[in-house]
């Protein structure tokens, strides 16, 4: 069953954000892949005629009155931000050289 | 290098757009935060916007009526249960990194958007609407970004249409048409200053004949009618010039600066082509109960398009007028409340006119909408009939609006008050005319030997005797017959 490639753990680590040395690649490869070998014997079971199930209980979506109610004041909303301008948050610019 | 308009006789543009329309809720799509213009940066936020640990999402049930009216108005088909989703990325506007969206279990699918094209209506499919929160706003400043989240989590119905749009002019209506339905509907402000309608475009072009589409592209940032058609026409032009020179279209993403009035593709410095799209476990299936649809159903008024073949094919308005009658509800509902007052077969024309010229133009002036209108549609209607009935002439018509308009008089009390009922009588008319004739006798000979001209003469001296009441109909009838030609 599937064990994933070098590659593949790489393209991971990219897509969250995450920078991995060899070591750690290494040792990521052989564990995510021994979690995909468990699926893998899950996925054993036969499904046919079953749907699929995306929450463990069996409940509708609850719905919100549309009133608004007061916001967090800046000062506390941006308490955790690194760096700030007046009541901005600075991040570094993502896209190179336009305007959004 | 051939001429472009030779390369799009043997070319075609196909064009898919993605409008995202900002529902007019009070709060947020998943917390009580309120939404509001131009507020002071970061002032719109709460725990669930800000992504913190251990908030939740809570759906806003008016986003779900209203994205329930915009697909009903569309003839969509309505999902009983439809999911909302995380689609995944790392974008400083969107602090969870993951935006609430629905990927393949959308709310509308398969419905349609009518669009006037050179006075006939088309029909545009559309793929899918769909329920999502909008993101913060990023505000690029040379090595930094700022970021204000008070846009986060604002509720959007994300339109798709299908590729069936053939040039700009037809993208530039798409909007239009989505524009006047959401404000129709009151689904949106629909305020495009503020960003409500946004539209991202697909481009591409193919030889004539061909099935297949070519390869596209995808411009973002198009939010005004004239942007929607100078960023398609320049990306037609732009993918045209580079086939005809033997170049290939590449799949991308470019970005459209109204400013320079052209587009650059856009490279992220972080490629994430990977959206890692799955079911939302905070947020269970939506279900859409009968009694919901019942009331959404209910509640719908006549659409504007419908009103649009309406005026013409039972009210003998021009194609025209139909559509300025239909480019606000207000403007419909005054034009239909006249109609009532006045339900005559063929005076909606006349009707129309009334209100498009005399009306409109005395709201422009002082600045008003139709809304504020100090004349009622009952009170012109009145006006109308005076002068559909013979009692005034048109032109007097004009003059006793203007009263009426300004005073809040009734017409007929006008007219009475000031004499200017049209005189129709036959006898008292050929008096008349025949005091002008025989005032006139070298008119009359040259008249009489061929100079046409003159005619309009003695038009003008029967009115100027009767201060412009005379009947222009029966006057010119009755000038004939006195002058024999």
């Amino acid at each position: 069953m599937p064990s994933l490639t070098r590659k593949e753990v790489e393209e991971i680590a990219l897509l969250a954000r995450l920078h991995m040395d060899e070591a750690a690649l290494a040792r990521m490869e052989s564990e995510l892949g021994a979690i995909l070998e468990h699926f893998s014997s899950i996925a054993a079971v036969d499904t046919t005629d079953i749907p699929p199930m995306t929450h463990a209980v069996p409940i509708e979506l609850p719905l919100r009155v549309d009133v608004a109610f007061p916001s967090l004041d800046a000062a506390d909303a941006l308490r955790a931000v690194p760096k700030r301008d007046g009541d901005l948050i600075v991040v570094p610019a993502i896209i190179a050289g336009s305007g959004e | 290098m051939t001429e472009l308009a030779q390369l799009l006789k043997d070319f075609e543009p196909v064009i898919g757009l993605e409008v995202h329309v900002q529902l007019a809720t009070k709060s947020k799509a998943f917390s009580a935060s309120g939404i509001e213009f131009g507020a002071s940066p970061n002032s719109l936020t709460d725990p669930t916007v800000l992504g913190l640990p251990g908030s939740l999402p809570v759906f806003n049930k008016a986003a779900l009526e209203l994205a329930l009216k915009l697909g009903v108005a569309t003839g969509s088909q309505i999902r009983a249960k439809s999911r909302f989703a995380r689609k995944h990325y790392f974008y400083p506007d969107q602090p969870k990194n993951y935006q609430i969206t629905q990927f393949d279990e959308p709310l509308c699918e398969n419905g349609h958007l009518d669009l006037i094209v050179g006075g006939a209506v088309k029909r545009v499919k559309l793929q899918r609407i769909h329920l999502e929160e909008d993101a913060g706003k990023n505000t690029h400043v040379g090595a930094f970004s700022h970021v204000d989240l008070n846009r986060a989590g604002v509720p959007l119905c994300e339109v798709v249409s299908a590729p069936e749009l053939t040039s700009s002019e037809e993208a530039a209506e798409f909007m239009r048409a989505l524009h006047r339905l959401v404000r129709w509907l009151e689904i949106s402000e629909a305020d495009m200053e503020k960003g409500h309608l946004r539209c991202d475009a697909n481009v591409s072009v193919r030889l004539r004949g061909e099935d297949r589409l070519g390869t596209r592209t995808e411009l973002k940032n198009i939010n005004s009618f004239r942007f929607v058609q100078n960023a398609i026409d320049h990306e037609i032009a732009r993918q045209l010039r580079l086939i005809d020179s033997g170049g290939r279209v590449e799949r991308e993403t470019r970005l459209w600066d109204a400013d320079l009035g052209q587009s650059a593709p856009m490279r992220s410095k972080e490629e994430a082509n990977d959206y890692r799209y799955f079911p939302d476990p905070d947020l269970p299936v939506m279900v859409v109960e009968g009694a919901l649809m019942g009331n959404i159903l209910r509640s719908l008024p006549e659409l504007p398009v419908a009103r649009f073949e309406r005026y013409q094919k039972i009210h003998n308005v021009t194609a025209d007028d139909a559509r300025t009658l239909i480019s606000d509800r207000a403007l419909a509902e005054y034009f239909d409340a006249a109609l009532e007052a006045h339900p005559k077969d063929g005076s909606g024309r006349t009707i129309a006119n009334w209100m498009l010229t005399e009306l409109l133009g005395a709201l422009n002036k002082a600045g008003i909408t139709i809304a504020q209108s100090p004349m009622p549609p009952q009170r012109l209607i009145s006006l109308v009939k005076l002068v559909e009935e013979g009692t005034i002439s048109g032109k007097i018509g004009k003059e006793i609006f203007e009263e009426s308009y300004r005073t809040g008089e009734d017409p007929a009390a006008i007219v009475e008050r000031r004499g200017v009922q049209q005189i129709s009588d036959e006898a008292m008319l050929w008096a008349v005319v025949e005091k002008v004739v025989s005032a006139s006798p070298k008119q009359t000979t040259d008249y009489q030997g061929g100079k046409d001209s003159l005619f309009g003469y003695f038009v003008g001296q029967v009115m100027k005797e009767t201060q412009g009441r005379a009947n222009p109909v029966m006057t010119t009838d009755l000038l004939r017959k006195r002058l024999g030609r």
